[in-house]
């Protein structure tokens, strides 16, 4: 089951649009309620991510029956240390998005909190696709 | 199977959908010109009863006639009752005409608010990890959150309603202080909703609720005001002890109530059945941060628009704030005696007041096997391409993806959809009379009967 959602950069009202769908989805699954929440979070996160610091992208979301992949693939600046941006509290985030209550450095560690399979890779000035798999048993 | 306290009474609907259309949860269906409640996806809230234009949603009550097989009949009213009368009808009235409907005594079942406060703080203190806490005080949310939102029943505080409480408290009353034996007290709760009659005759986490029957608050409105306008002026009842309540008790069943009160650093009073599940969408994603306490109510301005309320919600609110700044001025006079009368049998009371946890029960699962479902909802979404996307509840679903359900889960027949019909048609593939027969298995004989239909020029 195939879905595909555009992000637009700098729009966070449309914040929370694919993981809704998809939450929805997988309520109709019948996938436990803890998986959901994790596949939610993960996928939120990674789209605001899209948003704050890139030039928008696209959500491809893939479900089968025994679990959910995710790719959130945008065009940006990239993340030149991808090590450095996997801590805890680290944020390249401008002060206008701080504002917002978002950037606050948790992003990618919250993913990798929440996703059993996360990969992502970046090209400094081209942009990043982050990978994420979440496993339904 | 679960309780429903609402019905569709057959003989008067006439099958318009209004009730199909608003429901929250989707619950209703068209069939044979006939609504249908589907009872795993009902939550009692009423927004059907409240939509229905000839009044064929109705609300099971007990017997009025059971009140007079007691000696000792207990009315337990919620404070949103007296809210209903007018403001030139004194309270000593309306408790002479509880008297002489058969009631020998009577209490507000807010009276339990100061220990249905307490259980809940006791249960934040232990249970911080659980945050954000969600108030179990409607139990139209309750069921809502069961079968919508499963990921956060564990969020629903466990304690007994104000009205459990209350309930518990009388028997001990009226059996060890007074000597009257239980099996000649009969304890009846006025209800101003649906959604807790359901929770009296099937409480959720509760093995069997105290009370003896359900009366329901418009009725007992018109039996009182009646009697009231029979007896004329200078009709009261000293004799019975009239209520009263703390001011806290008398704000906690309207918006804000529980939430003025809690202890919580951040917490949010919604009401209004569409504000709560916005709400709870954004929660359940975890776009909320740091709540520690929700009261949540199904109902605009909560239990002053009840469903059952005579009086318009602002009046009805007005006169209980107005109440409300009495019992502060009495307070502040240091007058709190009876408002606090529970609290003699405060450690039982609390101590009996921790009830199971909710169960999710979710209505949005297509099937119990994960592949099983996968496969359904490919064929919904593939089905979902092909109907028109115009809700126009044509085929007896509210919108065409609860259609494209139905047809996959529930074997109803695709040609119910209009749009269907006419692409049948177009392909020669469908006769004018299976159409019609369609169009008929939803909304019946009457609205396409065998006259001729008049001339429109």
């Amino acid at each position: 089951m195939h879905q595909e959602y555009t992000v637009i950069e700098g729009d966070f009202t449309n914040a929370g649009t694919a993981s809704s769908s998809v939450k929805k989805t997988l309520k109709q699954l019948g996938v436990a309620p803890q998986i959901v929440k994790r596949v939610v979070v993960a996928l939120y996160e990674a789209e605001v991510n899209a948003i704050a610091h890139a030039y928008g992208g696209k959500v491809l979301v893939d479900i089968e029956a025994d679990k959910i992949h995710m790719v959130v693939a945008d065009k940006g600046p990239g993340i030149p240390d991808i090590a450095q941006a996997m801590q805890e509290g680290y944020s390249t985030a401008r002060p206008e998005v701080r504002d917002m209550g978002f950037g606050a450095g948790m992003g990618l560690p919250n993913m990798q909190k929440n996703v059993d399979v996360l990969n992502v890779t970046s090209e400094v000035g081209v942009g990043t696709t982050v990978e994420m798999i979440v496993n339904f048993v | 199977m679960f309780y429903h306290a609402l019905e569709i009474d057959e003989g008067n609907c006439i099958g318009c959908s209004r009730c199909m259309k608003i429901c929250p949860t989707e619950a209703i269906r068209i069939s044979n010109g006939k609504a249908f409640i589907m009872e795993d996806r009902c939550i009692d809230c009423g927004k059907c009863h409240e939509a229905c234009p000839v009044d064929a949603i109705f609300i099971k009550q007990d017997d009025f006639k059971m009140v007079h097989e007691f000696p000792h009949s207990v009315a337990l009213l919620p404070a949103v009752f007296l809210g209903q009368f007018p403001d030139d009808i004194r309270v000593s009235r309306i408790y002479a005409a509880l008297k002489d409907l058969g009631f020998k005594h009577v209490y507000e079942v807010e009276s339990a608010a100061a220990i249905y406060a307490d259980v809940k703080h006791k249960y934040a203190r232990e249970h911080e990890d659980d945050e954000p806490l969600i108030s179990s005080f409607c139990p139209a949310i309750v069921r809502l959150i069961q079968i919508k939102y499963p990921s956060l029943v564990g969020n629903i505080i466990p304690v007994k309603a104000p009205l459990d409480i209350s309930a518990m408290y009388v028997l001990k009353l009226l059996t060890e202080e007074r000597g009257v034996p239980r099996e000649e007290i009969g304890l009846f709760y006025v209800t101003p909703c649906a959604a807790k009659i359901a929770a009296v005759k099937a409480p959720v986490g509760e093995k069997r609720s105290l009370i003896d029957g359900v009366i329901n608050m418009d009725a007992l409105f018109n039996k009182v005001y009646r009697r009231i306008k029979e007896q004329g002026k200078g009709y009261a009842y000293t004799a019975l002890q009239t209520p009263q309540l703390s001011a806290d008790a008398i704000l906690s069943t309207l918006t804000n109530g529980e939430r003025r009160i809690c202890l919580a650093k951040r917490s949010y009073a919604i009401d209004g059945i569409q504000n709560v599940m916005d709400f709870l969408d954004k929660l359940e994603n975890d776009e909320v941060e740091g709540v520690e306490f929700l009261e949540l109510r199904a109902c605009d301005q909560s239990c002053a628009g009840a469903l059952l309320s005579c009086e318009n919600r602002f009046l009805c609110g007005e006169r209980m704030y107005a109440r409300a700044r009495k019992a502060a001025e009495r307070e502040r006079n240091g007058e709190v005696a009876r408002a606090r009368e529970m609290d003699a049998y405060r450690d039982y009371l609390i101590e009996n007041s921790f009830a199971e946890p909710a169960q999710a029960r979710s209505m949005l699962t297509l099937d119990k096997d994960l592949s099983r479902a996968y496969q359904k909802l490919e064929k919904i979404n593939k089905l979902k391409m092909y109907l028109p996307q115009v809700d126009c509840g044509m085929c007896g679903a509210p919108t065409c993806e609860a259609f494209a359900t139905d047809v996959v889960c529930k074997q109803v027949g695709l040609t119910r959809c209009v749009f269907y019909q006419r692409h049948l048609e177009r392909l020669d593939d469908i006769t004018r009379q299976e159409c019609l027969a369609a169009t008929r298995s939803v909304w019946g004989e009457d609205p396409i009967g065998d006259n001729e239909p008049p001339e429109v020029k």
